[in-house]
């Protein structure tokens, strides 16, 4: 058994004739917290979503403890949690039913112990007991995030993914989900893949660094390791400039 | 110069024609997803009792009103249309006939379509723009269980107890126009209705309402599962939830009168 996690090979993906993803390799290693960076529109999402098979590459392959995931039927999510970039909680449930959804709806728990094992989980991620009655439309973004991140860690799952988890959030709150991220990571166990264009954040809750850039991985590395690079893509990105070899298409 | 004109003219052809094929393959296939998920547990029995009463209680009022008006208007076309050959014993008849067949389950349809097809269209289609769709699917739930098939049996079901509803209501309108307005006999009225009440009528009512219980939901949850761009796409997801439905409710009615009384 390999070291790696997750293991992405060639992965292809095209929507009409504007090419995604245009041949990605990626290994995420066990336990580890690897950051995908890049700017709008290079692919972060779709590259997510295709290892958790709400979209379907066109070719390639994706590895999850060395079981192939594409076209398999077997349920694959139960081992993963991911954490959206609007949160998406049902709003006809309460914040509670949110969090317990796996539990009521899957493992058919009766309502009052779910309730419970949800609350636990909310003041694990910062909220208080009385969060739990209230409809998501009544949180604030940094509370829906938590929220988001309680119904993610539920079921302990092994992988847990964040898409643009500080997307919209003020730099404290941010700064507050990305300690939760790292605590909620590091209490399961659990390896995570982030996709963010926050470079603070990447800092933060990273091991290792890949960026993405017209549908390919460019670079991988550590923290370290990016600050001391001379790729040009990288360099320019990190520092937020105008000037270099990425083109914004406006 | 000319072959590029033809060109262009295959193109403007063409292009709708690709993309009307497109759209029909992924509707059959929805179609297909929805009906098999109806079937595979689990079946989630609090969202079925949810959609049950959205599209059957609720919609008490405004079928009753409907089917209210639609015989009181039968009655009265009915007199004006015959009271000079002294027949006022058939208005009764043709209410009855009118509502049973053909105004209480068309109607409404055409109401729950306005109603609940575009409801459902929009709230699924929120769902889809704001990913509460794919959170779904990562919390090992089958959107197709969970979402639609609950919409799709709680419109099979609840819209023929609806159209009965919208028989009695539409009979009692023309009841009222009768007795009241008319001057016809109270009894003779009732006499003639029930000497005319057919078995066949009712069932022709009831399995029309099942069919478009069918099409409204299926054709809301499809709109809204496909719908995409935000707001934008939500707001197309409704119209065109609620158009495609009642056309094909039209369709249907006409394609289910003409299985009953085909000789």
């Amino acid at each position: 058994m390999s070291d790696n996690k997750i293991e992405i090979r060639n992965l292809y993906k095209a929507f009409g004739k504007k090419k995604v993803l245009d041949g990605v390799d990626l290994d995420v290693k066990n336990g580890e917290s690897l950051v995908v960076i890049g700017g709008s529109g290079t692919g972060k999402s779709v590259l997510i979503k295709c290892i958790q098979g709400l979209l379907t590459p066109d070719a390639g392959s994706i590895k999850i403890d060395d079981e192939e995931v594409i076209g398999t039927s077997k349920n694959i999510h139960e081992k993963m949690g991911m954490l959206f970039q609007g949160a998406a909680l049902f709003d006809s449930l309460s914040v509670w039913e949110n969090v317990a959804f796996v539990l009521l709806e899957n493992n058919r728990m009766p309502r009052k112990d779910a309730r419970l094992e949800a609350i636990r989980v909310l003041r694990q991620v910062g909220l208080a007991p009385e969060v739990a009655d209230l409809s998501p439309a009544e949180l604030s973004g940094g509370m829906q995030k938590r929220v988001g991140l309680a119904r993610a860690i539920m079921n302990k799952p092994e992988i847990i993914f964040f898409d643009e988890p500080t997307t919209g959030l003020d730099p404290i709150m941010a700064d507050v989900i990305n300690d939760l991220i790292i605590e909620s990571a590091k209490g399961l166990g659990a390896t995570t893949l982030t996709i963010t264009h926050d470079m603070a954040s990447a800092r933060k809750i990273a091991d290792r660094i890949a960026m993405l850039y017209k549908g390919k991985i460019i670079w991988v590395g550590s923290v370290k390791d990016m600050d001391k690079s001379d790729n040009p893509y990288l360099k320019q990105f990190i520092s937020g400039s105008s000037q270099g070899p990425i083109q914004m298409e406006v | 110069m000319l072959r590029k004109t033809f060109e262009t003219f295959v193109q403007a052809l063409g292009r709708p024609l690709v993309s009307f094929i497109i759209n029909l393959g992924y509707f059959t296939q929805f179609v297909a997803k929805s009906v098999y998920n109806c079937f595979i547990p689990p079946f989630y029995l609090k969202l079925f009792g949810k959609q049950f009463l959205d599209i059957g209680f609720y919609s008490l009022p405004v079928v009753g009103l409907t089917t209210l008006f639609a015989g009181m208007v039968i009655a009265i076309q009915t007199y004006s249309g015959i009271s000079e050959y002294g027949a006022e014993g058939v208005v009764a008849s043709v209410v009855l006939i009118s509502v049973t067949r053909e105004l209480a389950p068309v109607l409404s349809a055409l109401m729950v379509a306005g109603r609940i097809g575009a409801a459902m269209a929009a709230e699924i289609g929120t769902m889809r723009v704001t990913e509460q769709i794919d959170a779904l699917i990562t919390l090992s739930a089958n959107p197709f269980r969970y979402l639609i098939a609950p919409r799709i049996w709680a419109a099979i079901i609840v819209m023929p107890l609806l159209v009965l509803f919208g028989d009695v209501i539409g009979i009692f309108g023309g009841y009222l126009v009768g007795v009241y307005k008319l001057d016809f006999n109270p009894a003779n009225y009732i006499n003639n209705t029930a000497d005319n009440l057919q078995a066949i009528d009712i069932i022709m009512g009831v399995v029309k309402a099942a069919v478009f219980g069918f099409v409204v939901a299926v054709m809301g949850c499809y709109h809204g599962y496909r719908s995409k761009g935000g707001a934008q796409g939500v707001g197309e997801a409704t119209t065109n939830s609620v158009v495609t439905s009642s056309i094909l409710i039209l369709i249907f009615n006409y394609l289910i009168t003409e299985l009953f009384f085909a000789r």
